[in-house]
């Protein structure tokens, strides 16, 4: 569904992604991970359209999209939330919701009757009439997802969604991600919540310094040394494996 | 959605039967004025008031009408009702033209609003210039009463024309409320990058907006050269009007339907009793209305449609918006 | 096409205007640079000025040159005081709103001063007002030569203190980085205001320096405040040294536009630069900040 040809993004002579590439399938959840500052947030934002990339393709179900805009490439059916949470303050919940409802429904109340069902589906169902700025963190980041929903894309693309939540804000929502991946909807997520990465997603990209330095299976990918070494230092996977055999 | 409707037809039925209960002239001549004020302030309103880009500038809308309308009339001899509909849709085009050039360049917040500043006063030293235009000594249309010359020896009669236009766009305003495009332009105003997010070409969105807002305050230029029959550049494109359409809408409440109506007539009102009060002093109920502007933006930013929903709501549980609590940078992460 | 001597008269004119349009400027844009605000009531405050100017010439014989030094200091108290208990405390730290609170300052200063001295224009006469120098064939007043110099000093001076003094390395790190010029103890609201009565104070030097030539009504401001504006956005928001070069392009452009285009359009040519900069290069001609 979604391919990701060596893309680079240049800011100066900082290279933020450095020819990442990445492939996601139809129905797949897949996880984007990789240490602070690994250019996670770019990579997202050069495939939703946000910025261009200097080099490379993004390409959606076989068309290339990379010269796209942003409000195009919604309509084609990519939907993004933002890594920090973008509400517009000064609408309420359904007002809010209601703004990726109107991509797919013209009329008013078309647009009003599915912002309310994609809200009772993330779990706003009772804050509907509230100020999007009275809604806490948790609520913030679920309104972040209905906004997105309602777009009705074929590929999501949550940003840290989960970050910022308590244990059992998270708990509450992973089960709503998966079920949108029920209904049919690719999603493809940064997260740093690693717990979550193990039972969501079947496949996994790391990303370090710009560059893909893994992927494949969530269990695979976090024994891969240059993984470790990525998140933990030069060196660390060497000392994990050798005091897994020291304590063997 | 009924209600919004139902209190303009309120609000213009009591406009409509002052010249049955009113009959000093002095009073229908404040009317017109406000009206006209009121129509310049809703071009403004659907802009800077829904759509959040604050121009300083709509006095090239309002100029643009009055001079296409006056410059076909005394020019070429044109009926003035064929020169309204090309007055509204100079308006269209001047608004397209700055928002194609402004918006396109990224321009936002104050860029934006000086630039349209400075837009009008170029306008303004132009047809302050030009032979065409009449120049410094500006243009003055003949006195040829009658409906098709759009002149009434009757006061009450320019108040219903005044009316009819300011209800006209009052229920454009009022649709526009409930339908995507405002949902869209609201979206804009609050935070440009999650509207690109959720599909909205917000480039687009601001041009139909700012056309829009054109044509309705070219409306209101050519109504005050029908009313007057007198422009020049200082009237017609001079920052007055640009400083009058964003004072009415702001202090009426920006953004709101009713806002403009509301603003025009409480703020003018209130130059009125000021004048009263403080005797012929030229520019005392300006003075007022600049700190009337300071107080609204520091105190009640919902201006007083806001005021009088905070009031109505009050002893009510209604979660108040915190503004401090929405961190929303507006950059992306450079991860 | 106009005679050499003539065009040179031209343009050495509207480099003496320009300095003294860049002086006007360069409180706008130290301002822009420190508080990231628009201060839309620059050119009424600048009307202040001169009246204040003209009521010290004409009330007390105080020469305006010799009036530099107490206007400065009341203006840096008046531009102080604005800042930190009218347009900060109404404006909430929003760029729009300070805009549109500035805007009603300036509404409210031009009518009252309105109401106090109607429209009538008045000017001050002093000894130098007439007086011409001839350098190389060319005549130059000598109001307004000094008035070239003194801004130019004034910028140097500006300068000095922003790179040598405490209080100029307390602007510029709240410039810079407003949180953490907080943390290591900074009065943010204090150096706010300070930096918008320098604004001010460099003004009422604009003031004593142009009112033994030109002339002031409550209106005046508004004649400068575009100007000022697009001294700022070409010499790049916040730049100093480029709200110098800028005022200087200014004045010579407007010089150059009255000659030959007339003074009725002469001013059309700052407004299309100022237009044209902010839509093709909104960082300004001159090196501007990032």
């Amino acid at each position: 569904m979604l391919e990701v040809e060596t893309v680079t993004k240049r800011f100066g002579g900082l290279v933020a992604v450095d020819a990442a590439s990445l492939e996601v399938r139809k129905g797949q959840i897949v996880g984007l991970i990789g240490p602070n500052g690994a250019g996670k947030t770019t990579l997202f934002a050069v495939i939703a359209g946000f910025l261009k990339p200097t080099s490379g393709r993004v390409v959606l179900e076989g068309e290339d999209i990379t010269g796209e805009a942003p409000h195009i490439r919604a309509r084609l059916g990519i939907a993004r939330t933002f890594q920090i949470v973008q509400p517009f303050a000064g609408l309420n919940v359904r007002e809010n919701i209601a703004v990726g409802a109107y991509l797919r429904h013209r009329s008013a109340a078309d647009a009003h009757a599915k912002a309310d069902a994609v809200a009772h589906r993330v779990g706003l169902g009772e804050d509907l009439a509230k100020p999007a700025s009275s809604l806490t963190v948790a609520g913030r980041k679920r309104l972040e997802l209905a906004r997105a929903l309602a777009t009705e894309p074929k590929l999501l693309l949550l940003d840290e969604v989960l970050a910022g939540l308590n244990p059992s804000e998270v708990r509450d929502i992973v089960p709503v991600i998966q079920a949108i991946r029920e209904d049919g909807v690719t999603i493809l997520m940064i997260e740093h919540v690693m717990q979550a990465v193990m039972n969501l997603c079947e496949q996994v990209y790391v990303l370090s310094q710009g560059r893909m330095i893994s992927e494949g299976a969530p269990e695979k990918v976090c024994t891969d040394p240059q993984v470790v070494e990525a998140y933990l230092g030069k060196g660390a996977a060497e000392r994990l494996a050798r005091m897994e055999t020291g304590h063997a | 959605m009924t209600r919004g409707y139902l209190s303009i037809i309120v609000v213009l039925a009591i406009l409509a039967a002052l010249p049955f209960l009113v009959a000093s002239n002095v009073v229908l001549n404040f009317v017109v004025f406000v009206l006209i004020i009121t129509l310049t302030a809703q071009g403004w309103n659907l802009l800077g008031g829904v759509g959040g880009q604050n121009s300083f500038g709509h006095a090239a809308f309002f100029g643009t009408g009055a001079y296409v309308s006056a410059m076909l009339q005394v020019h070429y001899g044109v009926n003035a009702w064929v020169a309204l509909a090309a007055a509204i849709a100079g308006g269209a085009v001047v608004g397209w033209i700055i928002g194609f050039l402004s918006f396109r360049a990224g321009l936002k917040g104050s860029y934006f609003a000086l630039v349209t500043l400075a837009f009008a006063e170029v306008l303004r030293i132009l047809a302050n210039a030009m032979e065409f235009t009449g120049g410094a000594a500006g243009l003055l249309l003949k006195l040829d009463t009658g409906f098709w010359n759009l002149q009434f020896s009757s006061r009450a009669a320019f108040v219903w024309l005044a009316l009819f236009f300011v209800a006209l766009a009052l229920f454009i305003s009022q649709w526009i409320a409930n339908s995507r495009f405002g949902a869209h332009l609201v979206a804009v105003r609050e935070n440009e990058e999650a509207a690109k997010a959720l599909g909205v070409d917000v480039l687009a969105v601001k041009l139909r907006a700012i056309t829009i807002s054109g044509a309705i305050t070219a409306t209101a230029g050519c109504l005050y050269l029908q009313y007057f029959l007198y422009i020049d550049a200082n009237i017609a494109y001079g920052v007055w009007i640009s400083i009058e359409a964003l004072l009415a809408a702001m202090v009426g409440g920006r953004g709101l339907v009713l806002g403009p109506i509301i603003g025009a007539f409480s703020l003018h009102g209130l130059g009125e009793v000021t004048k009263l009060a403080a005797g012929r002093v030229p520019g005392i109920d300006l003075a007022v209305y600049g700190a009337v502007l300071i107080l609204v933006v520091g105190f009640a930013p919902g201006g007083i449609l806001g005021l009088i929903n905070k009031l109505r709501f009050r002893g009510r549980p209604r979660p108040e918006p915190e503004k401090a609590a929405t961190p929303a940078p507006k950059t992306e992460e450079a991860a | 096409m106009y005679p050499i001597s003539i065009v040179a008269e031209a343009m050495l004119n509207g480099l003496l205007t320009g300095a003294v349009y860049a002086l006007i400027a360069l409180g706008l844009t130290l301002v822009y640079g420190v508080l990231h605000i628009i201060n839309f009531a620059h050119g009424a405050f600048l009307t202040v000025a001169m009246f204040a100017v003209w009521a010290a010439y004409v009330f007390l014989g105080l020469d305006p040159y010799l009036a530099i030094v107490p206007l400065t200091i009341l203006f840096f108290a008046f531009g102080y005081v604005v800042q930190r208990f009218v347009i900060g405390p109404a404006s909430h730290g929003d760029d729009g709103n300070i805009l549109l609170v500035t805007l009603g300052l300036s509404i409210i200063i031009e009518n009252v001063l309105l109401a106090l001295f109607q429209s009538d224009t008045r000017s001050i006469s002093t000894d130098v007002s007439f007086q011409v120098l001839e350098i190389g064939g060319l005549l130059i007043s000598k109001a307004r030569l000094y008035g070239f110099l003194g801004a130019v000093v004034v910028t140097a001076l500006l300068w000095l203190l922003l790179v040598r003094t405490d209080t100029g390395k307390a602007i510029r790190a709240v410039a810079k980085e407003k949180l953490g010029a907080q943390l290591i103890g900074i009065d943010v609201k204090h150096v706010f205001a300070v930096t918008f009565g320098l604004g001010t104070a460099t003004l009422a030097i604009a003031a004593c320096l142009l009112m033994p030539t030109f002339y002031v009504n409550p209106r005046v401001g508004g004649a400068f405040v575009l100007v000022a504006f697009t001294i700022v956005v070409l010499g790049g928001m916040g730049s100093i040294t480029g709200a110098l070069a800028g005022g200087l392009v200014i004045g010579v452009v407007e010089s150059l536009c009255s000659l030959y285009l007339g003074d009725s359009l002469g001013q059309i040519g700052i407004f299309i630069i100022f237009i044209l900069v902010l839509l093709l290069r909104p960082t300004g001609l001159f090196g501007a900040r990032a």
